[in-house]
């Protein structure tokens, strides 16, 4: 007679991990079904054409120039997306934080209300700001500062513009997160022991936010390197970041392994990203800062 | 007579796929949207009510897909798909589509032997066109190719469609290549001129809708755009208009699956879908122009319908036929893959 069918404690164990696994069963089943199947289908379909192995779709990264360009076109405006939001999203979050509680429930209101509009819609209310004949153009033009209407849209900057307005919540949350965390008494002790205001923010604010821009940093890089519907609508046809691609290939080559080779490489470097960013802060605290 | 059939045995019909169905039936295959319903109206539903069958309908905005992975199961679902004549001839090429017998489809007999392939028989036209804002071109608007290019004559914003069909041959024409020399186009000089007015492009559109707005917004002055999309922002009364003349006429065509459940009804259907009498339909719906120039005399368009149909004969006559058959040809589909290297740089 073995110890452990006799033992209740055991059985207990037992019979909760079971309750466990079959509360987990649904949401495994979606995850296997939905992601798992489909991305190994990728990967099969990135190495075959016409019934064989082949590795000829990885090598077009080597010898076709489109595919170099665009995958450096994306980096840069995930780059130049990212830089703006931590220069626009650190004054909100900082303020947000010190504020009293009513006025950063207000401000973190403002910065999520629009994460509730569709993309597609934002993306067509900045062609309507921004084109030609758009709202700040008109301005401009009205009071002389402009003689001719800046190009503003249809082109890297339009996109650059409406992807930062769509990824500022994912900059400003987690550096709030962070921020607010920060106890008072620090920069306070910071202060009274002679410190400027400026000093006592580089020397003791900064520092410790730092883990929430990194946080914010790599969610919005990350999200920027798969943007399809800003750039397509606002890029003018010259922008082209790497989803672009993907679905151009399906769309006029029909070359699925194509387009299933970009979406892998694509895959590979967000993992680079967030490995290299895990080497900075870890991995739980990017998806959930505090 | 009633018959009850049990799931189960329609499903066991189905898959062993008898060809025995009481009432005749087929299904068909279009783009879609507003232009798959406009189609129902005025060619489906005619046609099954002449012939006495049932039309199943399927959309796929693009079909080449689907056909490809019906083809690679040796059964495919579909029997007659409305698609680009590209589609058509490279379906056929690769044993997909059926080559037609003409003997049986004797409506498409008179039509001109440029809109029929061994695979497709023209099913209904657009056309690129040049189109332009009116009241930044008051004096004098631009009318051919050549003025598009000419931005000292016509200075303004301009929009190409982000896809090498018609523009390398509008390039082409711009460049002084007669029109019944256009083909093989000659890609090098087509791309070299391209480059030419690629600094004075403001926009290289990628869907309809989006050519609709930069014209309806002002955002540019002159354009290439679908016929269809520019009437529609006529319509709504923007100060715009656009000429057919060196328009490039595009079709769709009807082209029948290899292997097709229903064969012989498919061929019935396509021969009834160009009937000039169930042809001359289309205009009462869309802007497009029917495949079958003989609707035209049947009376049924009135002529301010007529003038502004792609395919009347006087505006065909203006217009360049753009040869699907080139571009399913490999020379074509390499023009294809340089083109998003040309675009980017």
């Amino acid at each position: 007679m073995s110890a452990s069918s006799t033992d209740p404690s055991l059985a207990h164990k037992r019979g909760e991990q079971r309750l466990v696994l079959l509360l987990l069963a649904p949401s495994l089943a979606v995850v296997g079904c939905l992601l798992i199947v489909p991305l190994c289908w990728l990967v099969w379909q990135s190495v075959r054409q016409d019934g064989a192995f082949t590795l000829a779709h990885y090598a077009r990264f080597f010898s076709d120039a489109v595919y170099w360009t665009t995958f450096l076109q994306t980096f840069r405006i995930a780059f130049i997306v990212t830089a703006a939001t931590v220069l626009l999203g650190y004054p909100i979050a900082y303020v947000a934080a010190g504020a009293s509680r009513r006025w950063s429930i207000f401000i973190l209101a403002m910065v999520i209300l629009p994460f509730w509009t569709s993309v597609l819609v934002r993306a067509y209310a900045w062609l309507i700001l921004l084109q030609r004949r758009g709202l700040v153009n008109s301005v401009l033009t009205d009071f002389g500062l402009i003689q001719n209407p800046l190009a503003l849209v249809n082109n890297e900057l339009g996109t650059v513009i409406a992807t930062v307005h769509i990824l500022l919540p994912f900059m400003v949350l987690p550096l709030y997160a962070t921020m607010q965390k920060i106890p008072a008494e620090l920069t306070m002790a910071g202060a009274s022991l002679g410190g400027t205001p400026f000093y006592v923010f580089t020397r003791v604010f900064l520092p410790l936010s730092l883990p929430g821009v990194v946080a914010g940093m790599v969610l919005v890089f990350v999200l920027t390197l798969g943007f399809y519907i800003t750039p397509e609508l606002l890029g003018g046809g010259r922008t082209y970041m790497v989803s672009m691609l993907v679905s151009r290939n399906i769309e006029v080559y029909n070359e699925w392994g194509a387009a299933s080779s970009i979406s892998i490489v694509l895959l590979a470097c967000v993992f680079l990203v967030f490995r290299l960013a895990s080497l900075i802060i870890p991995f739980e605290r990017i998806m959930g800062a505090r | 007579m009633r018959f009850s059939v049990s799931i189960p045995v329609m499903t066991a019909a189905l898959a062993l796929s008898v060809a025995t169905a009481s009432a005749e039936q087929i299904t068909f295959v279009s783009q879609g949207g507003a232009y798959q319903e406009a189609q129902t109206k005025a060619i489906l539903n005619p046609a099954a009510k002449l012939l006495g069958i049932t039309i199943n309908q399927d959309s796929a905005p693009d079909a080449w897909p689907v056909l490809k992975t019906q083809a690679a199961t040796g059964k495919p679902i579909w029997d007659v798909i409305d698609a680009p004549t590209t589609i058509c001839v490279r379906g056929g090429d690769q044993g997909m589509v059926e080559k037609l017998d003409f003997s049986k489809l004797p409506n498409a007999a008179s039509m001109p032997a440029q809109y029929k392939t061994p695979y497709s028989v023209a099913y209904e036209f657009y056309s690129s066109v040049l189109a332009y804002n009116k009241k930044k071109f008051a004096s004098k608007a631009p009318q051919t190719w050549a003025d598009f290019w000419d931005v000292k004559a016509f200075p303004g914003t301009r929009a190409l469609r982000n896809h090498p069909q018609a523009t390398m041959e509008a390039a082409l024409l711009a460049d002084g290549v007669p029109a019944d020399k256009l083909y093989p186009l000659d890609v090098d000089r087509a791309f070299k001129k391209l480059e030419q007015i690629k600094p004075n492009i403001t926009v290289w559109w990628t869907s309809g809708a989006q050519s609709a707005q930069l014209l309806a917004d002002g955002e540019i002055d002159m354009e290439m755009a679908w016929n269809g999309r520019v009437a529609a922002v006529m319509k709504e009364g923007a100060p715009v208009s656009f000429t057919f003349n060196q328009g490039l006429l595009q079709e769709t065509s009807l082209c029948i699956v290899k292997g097709a459940p229903n064969l012989e009804t498919a061929y019935k259907f396509v021969n009834a879908a160009m009937t000039p009498d169930i042809q001359a339909n289309f205009p009462a719906y869309i802007d497009y122009g029917p495949g079958n120039p003989a609707a035209y005399a049947t009376g049924k368009i009135s002529p301010e319908r007529t003038a502004q149909m792609p395919s009347a004969p006087e505006n065909a006559a203006k217009q360049v036929l753009v040869s699907q058959a080139w571009w399913a040809s490999p020379a074509g589909e390499d023009a294809i893959k340089r083109w998003a290297g040309f675009v980017q740089k």
